[in-house]
């Protein structure tokens, strides 16, 4: 593991990120776009880990378990809130959700 | 019993407080009228035992000061809640509570049956309250808390039957006129209050008039306190220019006329100017207009009486012309002899009104003189005591209003010089004639009324025996100030009994008594004669000859409309000065600085947010995916900003 250099891993990171930024911003489908959310989450979780077993501090690993828990519950808020959005809808598509304006 | 001198002050307000708070619950009129009365009676006996007391003193050591607590105390700025007992405010007190004491008695019979009796007697004793703070305090403020209180009584009582109808208007307009007059004089008193306490550093009587005799001050600072202090007094005492609320306070119940608009109310001018008489005389140019001011007032007022229908209106014009002779009297310095006049006057003014009530009572609120007549054998009492008052008030010999008129008429001879005193006599002949006028129309000749219809009767015993107490004191009443030149050595025992109170004014002013005994009986006689003829035109006119007074009115209508429209003042100050402020207060106060600065300030930021914001609230598109782009651009451009200044 410690052949591999450090810089593989951001790069691969960053790279997640911005496929996650990307869908996030581009895509239409409210799942999608939620499963894009994880794609950003995982991306800094996977920076996160890099950098404590590269540094042997052990805080950065931590705080992965923190976000994934958070990331969990908010997994299951955020669908609950699409169901409940596609119940009201019928759709998922986030450009027919526009009703919070002025 | 001058350290329970308070009690004339605690009995009043007990009885204001049991009949304000209870008097409705208590139905019964008797009750209330007797509270009502005795709380001042007794009042009255207070004052009586502290006369007595203070008399039995030696001459330096009547004035006492009763201290009952500290009532504000400010950065060095102390004033005490206190009493002063002296000569000058026990005999004020007395007037205020011995006359104030008949005129209640009066009110139970002359209010009985009127739904707001027991407001009656509440509002009554609490104007004796506030009266007795006025002439007993010890410090300016004291003396003001009861001057504002007086007149808030004055504004009640004027507008008491708030329901009736009064002239062009309401009782109620009356009575704020009189209020909002007050406040015009109240608020050059205060100005007056404020530089006695910038010049002497104190609003104590004591310490404001000792240092005012010592120490080396300009006149023209005591010329301004002067000035303002009268300003407060023309308006307290119907003066010109502020005489005009007065008339218009006939329109509350008679004995509230006989009490506050003749007796004392209004007299607390004349007082006030007498107690400050060492600031007054230390301003010769300010005595000089208090002197002018009051001449003209008594020509005027006497004047306008002589025409007025009203027999209330009559006596009302007769009282500011009478206030007039005070403040001439206080004007040419003798100041003993402006307080004889208030005292004889409040006798027999106060008698002269309660007469009035009498008949206006017996004659079913009857008020124009026009339409009585022959009332004589109708009320032979009140007949009696009226005239007693009328030849009291007429300055007849023997009565008291004699001493005290000719003293004033003396003195504005000795001190004012001949023209004050030539004026002053005109007015004493023109009283004379409207006193007979109005005594002739109502109880001599024809009647004039339909005596089908109205059957006059004579007051109940409690209203008639008032009436008799005060006629007598009219009688008597005079004979405490016989002048020096009857009495001889003794001197003149009220002018003798003031004489301390005035010591420093007189040591500073220093004129009088280059004249001779000769003169003054001359004067006299001249001044009786002239009342006598003027009494001998007005009975024959009024009795045998009506004809003649039409004749007259009709020759001169100019000067007649004048006289019956009161020099048309009330019309000129609604154009003068009503009308601008209204319309000012209209045009310019409420349509251009409240609708359209104001309003405009607030409405204009209000509309400014308002279409911004409808400019602005269009980029909330709802639109996820757009705020997700402004979001992210935001946060790269704040990396950038971070790594930028790295």
């Amino acid at each position: 593991m410690s052949s591999i250099p450090m810089e593989y891993y951001l790069i691969l990171s960053a790279f997640m990120f911005a496929v996650g930024v990307t869908g996030v911003l581009i895509r239409r489908n409210a799942i999608v776009v939620f499963m894009c959310i994880e794609l950003m989450l995982n991306a800094a979780n996977l920076t996160l880990v890099t950098f404590s077993s590269y540094t042997g501090n052990p805080v950065g690993q931590i705080f992965v378990f923190f976000v994934m828990t958070v990331a969990a519950a908010e997994a299951a808020v955020g669908l609950a809130i699409i169901i409940a959005i596609f119940r009201n809808k019928l759709t998922v598509n986030i450009d027919e959700i526009n009703i919070f304006k002025w | 019993m001058i350290n329970y001198i308070y009690l004339t002050v605690l009995l009043p307000l007990l009885g204001f407080l049991i009949n304000g708070l209870f008097g409705s619950k208590i139905k019964n009129e008797k009750v209330i009228g007797i509270i009502g009365s005795s709380t001042v009676g007794l009042g009255f006996l207070v004052s009586l035992f502290a006369l007595i007391e203070t008399i039995g003193l030696p001459v330096e050591n009547r004035s006492n000061t009763v201290e009952l607590f500290s009532w504000l105390s400010v950065a060095g700025l102390e004033i005490k809640f206190a009493y002063l007992v002296d000569q000058l405010s026990l005999t004020m007190s007395l007037i205020v509570t011995g006359v104030g004491f008949l005129i209640h008695v009066y009110s139970i019979g002359y209010m009985h049956g009127d739904k707001g009796y027991w407001r009656f007697f509440a509002y009554l004793n609490l104007f004796i309250f506030a009266m007795m703070n006025l002439v007993l305090g010890d410090n300016f403020v004291v003396l003001f808390l009861g001057w504002e209180g007086v007149g808030l009584c004055s504004y009640l009582l004027i507008g008491f039957w708030y329901d009736r109808k009064f002239e062009k208007g309401t009782t109620s307009e009356a009575a704020k006129k009189a209020f909002v007059v007050n406040r015009i004089g109240d608020f050059g008193f205060l100005l007056g209050m404020f530089l006695i306490y910038f010049t002497f550093d104190s609003l104590n009587f004591k310490e404001v008039f000792t240092k005012a005799a010592s120490l080396p001050i300009p006149e023209t600072t005591f010329g301004l306190i002067a000035i303002f202090l009268f300003i407060g007094a023309t308006g307290k005492s119907a003066q010109i220019p502020l005489f005009v609320w007065l008339p218009d306070a006939m329109a509350g119940p008679t004995p509230v006329s006989a009490l506050i608009h003749a007796a004392t109310m209004v007299t607390a001018g004349v007082y006030m100017v007498s107690r400050a008489s060492i600031i007054f005389a230390s301003a010769p140019t300010v005595m000089l207009i208090v002197a002018v001011i009051g001449l003209l007032t008594a020509l005027m007022a006497a004047t306008i009486g002589l025409v007025q229908n009203d027999i209330k209106k009559v006596l009302a014009y007769s009282t500011v012309s009478q206030l007039g002779y005070m403040f001439l009297a206080a004007g040419v310095g003798a100041f003993s002899a402006s307080i004889f006049h208030v005292m004889t006057h409040a006798f027999f003014k106060a008698l002269l009104f309660l007469g009035a009530g009498s008949v206006i009572h017996g004659m079913h609120d009857e008020q124009n003189i026009q339409k009585y007549g022959g009332l004589k054998k109708y009320m032979p009492k009140t007949y009696a005591t009226f005239l007693i008052a009328t030849l009291a008030i007429a300055g007849i010999p023997g009565l008291s209003g004699f001493f005290s008129k000719d003293e004033i008429l003396w003195y504005s001879f000795a001190n004012g010089g001949f023209l004050f005193w030539l004026i002053g006599v005109l007015t004493a002949m023109m009283t004379a004639f409207y006193m007979f006028r109005l005594l002739s129309l109502t109880f001599y000749g024809n009647e004039k009324f339909d005596n089908h219809h109205i059957h006059p009767h004579e007051s109940p015993a409690v209203m008639t025996v008032p009436l008799i107490i005060l006629a007598l004191l009219s009688v008597v009443g005079g004979y405490i100030g016989i002048p020096e030149v009857f009495s001889g050595e003794h001197g003149n025992v009220f002018h003798n009994w003031l004489e301390p109170v005035y010591a420093p004014a007189m040591d500073k002013l220093g004129f009088f008594g280059s004249h001779t005994h000769f003169q003054e009986i001359l004067l006299m006689v001249v001044s009786v004669a002239l009342a006598l003829s003027a009494i001998c035109f007005a009975l024959h006119v009024y009795t045998k000859k009506q004809n003649i007074a039409v004749e007259i009115s009709e020759k001169f209508k100019g000067v007649y409309n004048l006289l019956l429209n009161k020099y048309f003042v009330d019309e000129i100050y609604e154009a003068a000065v009503v009308q601008p402020i209204q319309k000012g207060s209209e045009k310019v106060l409420w349509k251009f600085t409240d609708n359209m600065i104001i309003d405009g300030i607030v409405n204009g930021i209000a509309t400014l947010v308002d279409k911004s914001s409808s400019v602005i609230r269009k980029m909330q598109t709802g639109v996820a995916q757009f705020y997700a782009i402004v979001m992210m651009l935001g946060i790269a451009l704040v990396l950038l900003w971070i790594i930028l200044s790295l």
